[in-house]
């Protein structure tokens, strides 16, 4: 499922994935941030479907992507919502623009999470009928202080513990990494070990622009992210950081994943720096580490290696559950790559969507 | 009857084709059309004015008879051309872009 700049398009294929058919636009003409199946329901699809002229639609799917009928689009901050940090450090009322990332419970096909731009998670417990937010991750104390990255104050990552409903992680930028131990009533920042130049105190508690985290389910208190610049990991659900950038070109990216079955072996795509957003030297290379970080191998095999001027950006990239592991990433540029051996070797799917914003991978019995 | 033009993107979401029509009692505004409008199709709430503010989004128009009628208060009656259906009410995409 792939969220493009100008519609959703569906990808779908048999278990040898060679072959792919392709569907959409869905939505066409419209941003679609993400698109997210339910685990206990695989037919049960939720999009973030936005422009800048009509603000915001949820479009929900009971056909697996089928058909598609609109559902509540209305979040409204609890309470007095108050303010943020704008760019120069004044404050600014917290206003929401857009849905970043639908997170559906891992149990409930109803139940869906949303991470919202000016930073804020929502909750719906009627299948996006209605939306509420838990407030107590903006009111936890450090809000009043966040400021937005240069995409905007988006909370994009949002993970649920399958070992622990009550625990949830989710991430914002250019806030950090923030956890739940009880369902989202409470929350606090898990920010420790992070190292941030650009802050005045490097190791602040918050103000790291975290780009995204991933968790592999068998082992929910390891964490891998892909920080604005630096890959870090906790062992620890998130109480402390150390770098595992080790020997990657740059450490600068947005994309982070973790193989299906093998805990630690974890996936980048190096981009060269924030200021220039694509890959050095035009090679598009996704990285791979076997050893949970710090040891990488650049995959290159299908790749362009030459003239390659796309980003990968952070939502952009997605695992199947099949042996061995498929991964798939998309581009700016409008490909979709698709990997049929966990990184081996790679093939396009597509070359010429939209801006890709998005890519989830859906495993179909 | 109220005739109302809806862009594209809009209709699409509407899932109408062509004009939509409205049957509204009282004075003729802004709002009484944007309310009916929202009350036939639930899907704009929220894609043509705030859900709680109500106020226009930003890059929304309201046009009638030549005219930009976007600034003026959503209470002011509208003219009379659009009141007997002889003019449409047209909700607007602006351009927006370079």
């Amino acid at each position: 499922m792939v969220g493009t700049h100008k519609g959703a398009f569906i990808l779908t294929s048999d278990a040898k994935r060679e072959r792919w058919n392709i569907t959409g636009p869905h939505f066409a003409g419209w941003e679609i941030y993400h698109i997210k199946g339910s685990p206990a329901d695989p037919n049960r699809l939720y999009a973030s479907q936005s422009n800048g002229w009509f603000g915001q639609q949820v479009q929900r799917s009971n056909d697996g992507g089928v058909t598609w009928e609109p559902v509540g689009n209305q979040f409204v901050y609890d309470g007095v919502p108050g303010t943020h940090q704008w760019y120069d450090g004044t404050p600014h009322p917290w206003e929401f623009k857009r849905v970043w990332h639908f997170e559906p419970s891992l149990t409930d096909p109803d139940t869906v999470y949303a991470g919202v731009e000016d930073a804020a998670l929502f909750r719906s417990t009627d299948g996006g009928g209605t939306w509420q937010e838990l407030a107590g991750l903006r009111g936890h104390g450090t809000g009043a202080s966040w400021q937005p990255g240069a995409g905007g104050l988006c909370l994009h990552t949002i993970i649920l513990d399958p070992s622990d409903s009550q625990r949830m992680f989710i991430a914002i930028s250019a806030a950090g990494a923030f956890r739940t131990d009880d369902a989202g009533k409470t929350w606090r920042p898990i920010n420790r070990g992070l190292k941030s130049e650009f802050l005045p105190d490097a190791n602040a508690e918050v103000g790291h622009c975290v780009h995204r985290i991933a968790m592999h389910r068998s082992r929910p208190g390891v964490l891998f992210m892909q920080k604005h610049w630096d890959v870090m990991r906790s062992d620890d659900a998130g109480e402390s950081w150390q770098e595992v950038s080790g020997n990657l070109p740059t450490d600068f990216g947005f994309a982070i994943d973790v193989h299906a079955h093998e805990p630690e072996t974890i996936y980048v795509v190096p981009i060269k720096s924030d200021s220039e957003h694509f890959p050095l030297d035009g090679k598009l290379r996704v990285y791979r580490s076997r050893t949970g970080g710090n040891e990488w191998e650049p995959l290159t095999k299908g790749l362009p290696q030459s003239d390659c001027y796309v980003n990968v950006l952070r939502n952009a990239m997605a695992v199947d559950s099949l042996d061995s592991c498929g991964v798939y990433f998309g581009t700016t540029g409008g490909q979709v790559y698709a990997s049929a051996d966990a990184g081996d070797s790679w093939m396009p799917i597509v070359h010429d969507l939209p801006a890709v914003l998005s890519v989830e991978a859906q495993t179909l019995p | 009857m109220i005739r109302v033009v809806l862009p594209a993107h809009l209709r699409t979401l509407a899932r109408v084709n062509g004009e939509v029509t409205l049957d509204i009692e009282g004075p003729i505004t802004q709002r009484s059309i944007l309310d009916a409008l929202e009350a036939s199709y639930p899907t704009l709430r929220g894609a043509i004015r705030d859900h709680v503010t109500q106020r226009r989004r930003p890059f929304v128009r309201f046009f009638a008879c030549g005219q930009d009628l976007s600034h003026d208060s959503p209470d002011e009656p509208l003219p009379d051309a659009v009141a007997t259906a002889a003019e449409p009410f047209l909700v607007v995409g602006a351009i927006a872009g370079g």
